[in-house]
């Protein structure tokens, strides 16, 4: 079998919609994960027993399942109790809420990683709670953890090809359906593969830029 | 700047609770099996600088601590003026104080802190401005003009937009002391605010406070091991042992004429180490 350029060449434009809709599917998500799992985050530090449990339980179980489970638990159930998104909206808040309890670990490690001092600083200046967490705990926490934040940018991003299964058109559903069209399984399926290869480069790429620009640290 | 404060307008040292600004009554702290504060009273009148010194785990920084409400008391009670810390008065019963009744009677005191503790995510004027801001409700152009005038008494006016790692330790202390003047405090607590300091650095921080000593009635609760300064700026000195008090004395009697055996050889073993 040798590779027909002319074949591959005819379906680019519908393989990079198709990638298109991965990368909407990816910011979706991944501005869900990076805002829930603050919220888990911040959650699972309350002073309340009550409050913070059941978070835990909920990220726990979160985490211990299968995205592909969730997904379907959202497209199949919600609707029979009246929540109904498109597909793409389905598949994007559960690659958000898959992610958010990884994300939440890392705000919390980043969180933990600001010196005991500050808060005791935070106490003497009697600066209010929530005034001690946005001036002075999360600037410090959010710097710390960009790099491992921006790195689930792309673990997100190569999950997206699950979401075929609730029949979302990204890039893989794409090249399968081009396959089954053409008998040529070989074309799509490259072509898909080094698509992916390439925008994940390049958001590896952003997520250094990203790194240098926000990740300062500047610990005394 | 250099020149040595005179405590003989010492006020009158405290007795009963009458009058005084702070009081410990029966305070006990224990973490584990380790008593260390036990069954302490002592009172702090307005405007009164007092020394506590003592031996390495003898409970000083605790003390301070409990003010700051960085660590709560197993027991006893403190109160700032007529207020409880840690407990409010309702129809008669003393109760567990809610937070709001802690910020607020914790709004007149301040401390410095060994290691500083400035914000690193803020530059040096932010650091200053921030708490009057946000909680004495001063407007920013206010709070900034406070906030210069006392970082060029502290000598620091040329480093407002400077972050915190770019000054030298004693710089950053610097700072710390004017972030915690800012709030105009009644009280100020001070950690052994020099002892992480090269003595040339730690010289420049002390003459700040010998001014502040000199210049205002803020009432100073100090641990040090710097006994010069001690000596300079104290109308009293608290000799701690094993978590109790066990002599309390002006700076002339406790340094010239100690009346405690453990008192001589505390302040020998100070004086042997510097
Ligand atoms: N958070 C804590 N957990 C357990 N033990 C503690 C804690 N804080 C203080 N201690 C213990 O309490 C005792 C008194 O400590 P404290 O820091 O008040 O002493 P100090 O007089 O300030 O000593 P130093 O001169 O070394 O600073 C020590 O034995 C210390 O180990
Ligand atoms: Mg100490």
């Amino acid at each position: 079998m040798n590779f027909d350029w002319r074949a591959a060449w005819d379906s680019v434009p519908r393989l990079l919609d198709g990638m298109l809709v991965a990368l909407q599917a990816t910011v979706l998500g991944y501005l869900i994960a990076l805002v829930l799992g603050l919220v888990f985050a911040l959650l699972r530090r309350s002073q309340q027993p009550w409050v913070r449990m059941p978070v835990a339980v909920v990220v726990e179980f979160i985490r211990s399942t299968p995205l592909l489970v969730q997904l379907f638990f959202l497209f199949f159930v919600l609707p029979t109790i009246g929540i109904e998104f498109s597909p793409l909206a389905t598949g994007a808040i559960g690659l958000g809420v898959h992610y958010a309890t990884y994300t939440s670990e890392v705000y919390r490690a980043g969180i933990d990683g600001v010196p005991p001092g500050q808060w005791e600083a935070a106490t003497a200046l009697n600066l209010s709670r929530r005034r001690t967490w946005t001036a002075v705990i999360l600037p410090q926490a959010v710097p710390r953890v960009v790099p491992a934040l921006a790195n689930y940018v792309i673990a997100m991003f190569k999950d997206t090809p699950q979401l075929t299964a609730i029949t979302v058109l990204e890039g893989l559903s794409v090249a399968r359906s081009l396959g089954a069209e053409t008998f040529r399984y070989l074309e799509p399926f490259t072509l898909v593969g080094i698509m992916y290869l390439t925008m994940a480069l390049v958001m590896a790429w952003l997520a250094r830029i990203v790194e240098r620009r926000f990740g300062r640290v500047r610990a005394v | 700047m250099t020149e040595t404060t005179s405590a003989s307008s010492a006020p009158a040292s405290s007795g009963g609770h009458e009058g005084n600004l702070i009081t410990f009554d029966g305070v006990g702290k224990r973490f584990g099996d380790n008593v260390v504060l036990d069954n302490l009273s002592f009172g702090v009148r307005p405007g009164e600088r007092v020394t506590l010194i003592g031996p390495s785990g003898s409970g000083k920084t605790t003390i301070l601590r409990m003010l700051m409400t960085l660590t709560r008391p197993d027991s006893g009670t403190i109160q700032v003026g007529d207020d409880y810390l840690y407990h409010e008065e309702r129809t008669g019963n003393l109760v567990p104080a809610s937070e709001q009744h802690i910020r607020r009677v914790r709004r007149r005191i301040t401390m410095v802190f060994q290691h500083f503790n400035l914000f690193p995510n803020m530059r040096v004027l932010r650091n200053v401005t921030e708490a009057p801001v946000h909680v004495l409700g001063l407007s920013k152009e206010e709070a900034e003009q406070r906030a210069r005038e006392l970082l060029d008494m502290v000598g620091l006016g040329e480093k407002l937009t400077a972050y915190p790692t770019q000054l030298s330790g004693g710089q950053q202390q610097r700072v710390a002391i004017a972030r915690a003047l800012a709030m105009r405090p009644d009280v100020l607590l001070l950690d052994e605010v020099t002892s992480a300091l090269d003595p040339e650095l730690a010289a420049g921080v002390l003459d700040v406070l010998r001014d502040i000593a000199r210049t205002s009635d803020v009432t100073m609760l100090c641990v040090t091991h710097a006994m010069r300064f001690a000596r300079d700026i104290s109308h009293r000195v608290l000799m701690f042992d094993s978590g109790r008090i066990i002599e309390d004395a002006p700076p002339g009697e406790m340094f010239d004429a100690p009346r405690h055996e453990r008192t001589r050889g505390f302040l020998q073993s100070v004086i042997n180490e510097t």
